[in-house]
């Protein structure tokens, strides 16, 4: 069996005495797109912000392609090739979109001292990567973020993530607030980059549209991975719900009752 | 692109408001007494207004990059008592004591920076209490009297700062190309280079900025430390012109600086600033200054026209602002 592209092995995270992770273990295989689940305070997003640099570790590693690696800041995680994408948060909502793109890291015209930004070239790629990711409407590479729908927004921290080569794409809540129609958008971006040889970890408290376009499913419950391998192809929304609130359906029938019968 | 709209684009510039109010302001001026326009008003308007200018094209980027410096005035007047105290006392030449008065101003801007991005207390807070500092340093030093100057005509720094000739009628000051040097510097670092790119994300949305590997906190820091030196070159320049080093001139100039940007279109709040507005709003203040006193308002009602301007344009801006957003 290949290395994984990136695997987390024994993680502990604690804020205080809050042990967020316990002895977590995680990986993502090459062109895979990883779906994580987990009820609120699961430790997803602690997972998550360990993995983009954003936190510090407790204790355990990190390896990417079987390379242990150590990450300080949100630019380590970056430079090895891990870009994630939270909602909104991530653009500059006055820079234009081609400014967001290369934010950072804007390619520069010679002379090199006078430190000019070559805007032609960050239009041009501006223009190419906005068709890729299925902006079909014609938006000038010019127009502030601000003035962008949150899908076409996903899209352009989406099409970033792409044309920096990140071999993993951390999607954050990413169809949180969008309609219908920018979901969809969202989730064939997904599909997309898989296609042209990117990972992807997907977070969403919206089953259905992590059944949709995951390759395997990976639960957590109070800091710890309860199940890894879950293919959504033979598992229901149901099965899955289950082992979420780690609750049989006569246990929930019992909740619900209990709290009935408590509140009358 | 279309070029059916190019006058549609020029109204949609945020500089479109502060022109129109410049040219109204002229042509009001102009209309009820002809001497405005004179080479000797002209003349008069522009010695001082690069002066104030200087700190004012500072004040954009650092404002762009979401944070303000209230000790610009208090700087404006302990540089120049700190140049003339050291060169009056013969510890050092003229041109020594230039060059340390820059450099303490710069590590002001250092402190300011730091205490900022480093402590993160608030620029306002930060700089309130360094203009105490610095304007309290300035008294205490001099007891409060101005210093003695000499002409200082004949000095090679002299000259290059604040030498004058005429241009025809017009009588000009070097500084007015050392501030026009300064707009197309600072602009073309907004606009063109991947730094003002960072200005504005530093301002516009730091956390983003940051997790794209922008230095936010050195970037900051710079601009405080252009900040002072401007405002130290500022209060140095005014004092070479008028042969004057007083430990209380500056008095209000950060308010009157900060005005100027924001009336030409930059935001308070950071992310977007233009030096084009602002050599603009610049001009809207000095030429508002100097107007109403020649057409007899009493010099003394001049607040009430800049708070009156001052309020129009932020509600012009707000209401641009929205009307763009709405239409996309």
């Amino acid at each position: 069996m290949a290395e994984p592209l990136v695997r987390l092995k024994n993680i502990r995270k604690s804020y205080g005495r809050v042990q967020a992770l316990v002895d977590t273990n995680f990986h993502v295989n090459e062109r895979e797109i990883v779906g994580l689940l987990g009820d609120n305070g699961a430790g997803k997003s602690t997972l998550i912000k360990v993995l983009s640099g954003a936190v510090p570790l407790t204790s355990g590693d990190i390896f990417i392609r079987g390379k242990k690696v150590d990450f300080r800041s949100t630019s380590d995680a970056i430079a090895h090739g891990i870009e994630t994408i939270y909602q909104d948060s991530a653009l500059v909502t006055q820079l234009s979109i081609a400014r967001n793109l290369f934010l950072g890291r804007e390619p520069i015209k010679p002379p090199r001292f006078l430190n000019r930004m070559d805007q032609e070239a960050m239009n041009v790629v501006a223009r190419d990567l906005l068709k890729q990711v299925g902006i079909s409407k014609n938006i000038p590479p010019t127009t502030p973020i601000g003035s962008l729908s949150g899908g076409e927004r996903q899209a352009v921290a989406i099409a970033r993530a792409m044309h920096f080569d990140s071999d993993l794409i951390i999607l954050d809540e990413p169809t949180n607030n969008l309609g219908v129609a920018e979901t969809q958008g969202v989730l064939s971006f997904v599909r997309g980059a898989r296609d042209s040889g990117h990972s992807c970890i997907f977070i969403a408290h919206n089953i259905h549209h992590v059944f949709q376009v995951v390759d395997r499913i990976v639960v957590m419950r109070r800091g710890k991975v309860v199940a890894d391998d879950i293919d959504p192809k033979n598992t229901s929304v149901a099965e899955v719900e289950r082992i979420i609130t780690g609750m049989s359906d006569e246990e929930i029938h019992e909740a619900i009752v209990q709290g009935k019968q408590s509140q009358g | 692109m279309e070029n059916s709209s190019i006058i549609q684009r020029s109204i949609a510039r945020p500089e479109f408001g502060p022109f129109v109010l410049l040219v109204a302001e002229l042509a009001v001026f102009w209309g009820l007494n002809h001497d405005f326009l004179s080479p000797q008003n002209i003349s008069n308007i522009l010695a001082f207004t690069v002066e104030l200018g200087l700190i004012a094209l500072a004040m954009t980027l650092l404002m762009t990059s979401g944070e303000f410096d209230l000790s610009v005035g208090s700087l404006f007047g302990f540089s120049p008592v700190l140049m003339w105290t050291l060169f009056n006392s013969g510890l050092t030449s003229l041109e020594v004591g230039f060059v340390v008065a820059l450099l303490v101003a710069a590590f002001i801007g250092l402190v300011n920076g730091w205490f900022v991005t480093q402590l993160k207390i608030p620029s306002f807070l930060v700089t309130l209490g360094m203009l105490l500092v610095v304007r309290g340093t300035a008294l205490f030093v001099t007891n409060g009297f101005p210093q003695r100057t000499w002409s200082a005509e004949g000095s090679w720094l002299a000259e290059a700062l604040v030498g004058d000739f005429f241009i025809g009628p017009f009588r000009i000051y070097m500084s007015l190309f050392w501030f026009i040097a300064a707009a197309i510097a600072l602009g073309y670092v907004l606009t063109q280079s991947r730094t003002g790119n960072w200005i504005q994300a530093a301002g516009g949305n730091p956390s983003a900025a940051r997790a794209r590997g922008v230095n936010v906190s050195g970037v900051k820091i710079g601009l405080f430390i252009l900040s002072s030196i401007m405002a130290s070159l500022a209060g140095i320049i005014s004092s070479l012109r008028t042969s004057a080093a007083n430990p209380n001139s500056g008095t209000g100039y950060e308010l009157e600086v900060i005005a100027m940007v924001v009336i030409g279109g930059t935001a308070l709040t950071g992310g977007r600033g233009t030096i084009i507005g602002t050599v603009l709003g610049i001009l809207i203040l000095r030429v508002m200054r100097n107007g109403i006193v020649l057409i007899g308002v009493p010099g003394l009602a001049y607040n009430i026209f800049i708070g009156a301007i001052i309020l129009g344009m932020m509600a012009l801006h707000s209401w641009l602002e929205r009307r763009h957003q709405a239409g996309t």
